[in-house]
């Protein structure tokens, strides 16, 4: 096995946890941040296979922006459930 | 213990993908495949690539013998961002949504200090998308970013949101003006009609530059549109 192979599956076995932990947790926040997490491994995952393309877009919009509209909507949801 | 015997099993599921797909001849391991029957071999010659003056190849087969498709994709775009603004509304007349935090010193400082960067960091992206990785939708998308820094960084802020929409109208129209130009100077939808150039100048590859700028201008207003309407509100009556 060489170096490229080991860091290929250490982080296809991670994106299975993180995926898993996403859907299992309780708090919605928290599935949001590992949602952001996955979205972050997945451009590592990206630039190994050789599609560059694929990893900004996936930086930008993965990881930054649909995150912060999710914490954005749960901050006002929060906001109308506590009126 | 259902969470834990839940894990071994999509960890199971995975060791099984991976087991089928190593010796499987349909399937070859990484960096082996062979193009030739895969991607249509034209697209990849040097003359094909000289023809059309584009260095970055995704790019070429994206904007320059895909355009129509991307127009599609563009299409989508803005019909999502249409159903945003009709969910949510969008006039200028509502207010920044209260939020239970203050920005505080540090988010604000580090907001406006990252703001420039971010957007030159998108427009570059889009500058040199025939050359470089990226190009329209992630160059836009970042610029996009950098609006949302600024509403970050001050809860009384709100973009000019008009200016946007007319932005975003104009560039839509000019993307398929551009196709149309194609049509009458040359002879099909989105055909390059422009000189090529030298492959890997800044000021080549015909129109495939400014198509690029028009998805980034309107990619990065829509966008935009969409977090001015998630982070704003009717005035309570």
């Amino acid at each position: 096995m060489t170096m490229f192979d080991i860091i290929s599956l250490v982080i296809g076995v991670l994106l299975i946890v993180i995926a898993f932990l996403a859907i299992n947790s309780k708090k919605l926040i928290k599935a949001v941040l590992f949602l952001s997490a996955l979205s972050m491994l997945s451009v590592v995952a990206f630039v190994l296979m050789k599609a560059p393309d694929v990893a900004i877009t996936e930086a930008v919009i993965g990881s930054g922006l649909v995150t912060s509209l999710f914490v954005f909507t749960l901050l006002s949801v929060r906001r109308g459930e506590s009126k | 213990m259902k969470n834990l015997l839940a894990l071994f099993g999509s960890l199971l599921l995975a060791l099984g993908i991976i087991l089928a797909l190593s010796n499987n001849t349909l399937f070859p391991s990484f960096g082996e495949a062979d193009l030739s029957d895969r991607v249509s071999d034209e697209y990849l010659t040097q003359d094909e690539i000289d023809a059309l003056g584009s260095a970055n190849i995704v790019t070429s087969i994206v904007v320059g013998y895909r355009g129509f498709d991307t127009l599609g994709e563009v299409t989508v775009l803005f019909i999502s961002s249409l159903g945003v603004a009709l969910l949510l509304g969008s006039s200028a007349k509502q207010k920044r949504l209260e939020l239970n935090f203050k920005p505080n010193f540090m988010l604000r400082v580090g907001s406006r200090a990252l703001f420039g960067f971010i957007l030159l960091t998108g427009i570059y992206i889009i500058l040199h998308g025939h050359l470089t990785p990226g190009g329209g939708f992630p160059g836009g998308t970042m610029i996009a970013s950098s609006i949302l820094l600024l509403y970050l960084a001050d809860d009384q802020f709100r973009a000019k949101i008009k200016s946007f929409k007319i932005l975003e109208g104009v560039s839509g129209s000019l993307y398929v003006i551009v196709g149309l130009l194609g049509l009458l100077l040359a002879t099909y939808f989105m055909q390059n009609f422009l000189p090529v150039g030298t492959v890997g100048d800044l000021l080549s590859a015909g129109v495939i530059p400014i198509i690029y700028i028009l998805i980034g201008l309107k990619v990065g207003s829509e966008i935009s549109g969409i977090i001015d309407n998630f982070l704003t509100e009717e005035e309570a009556k």
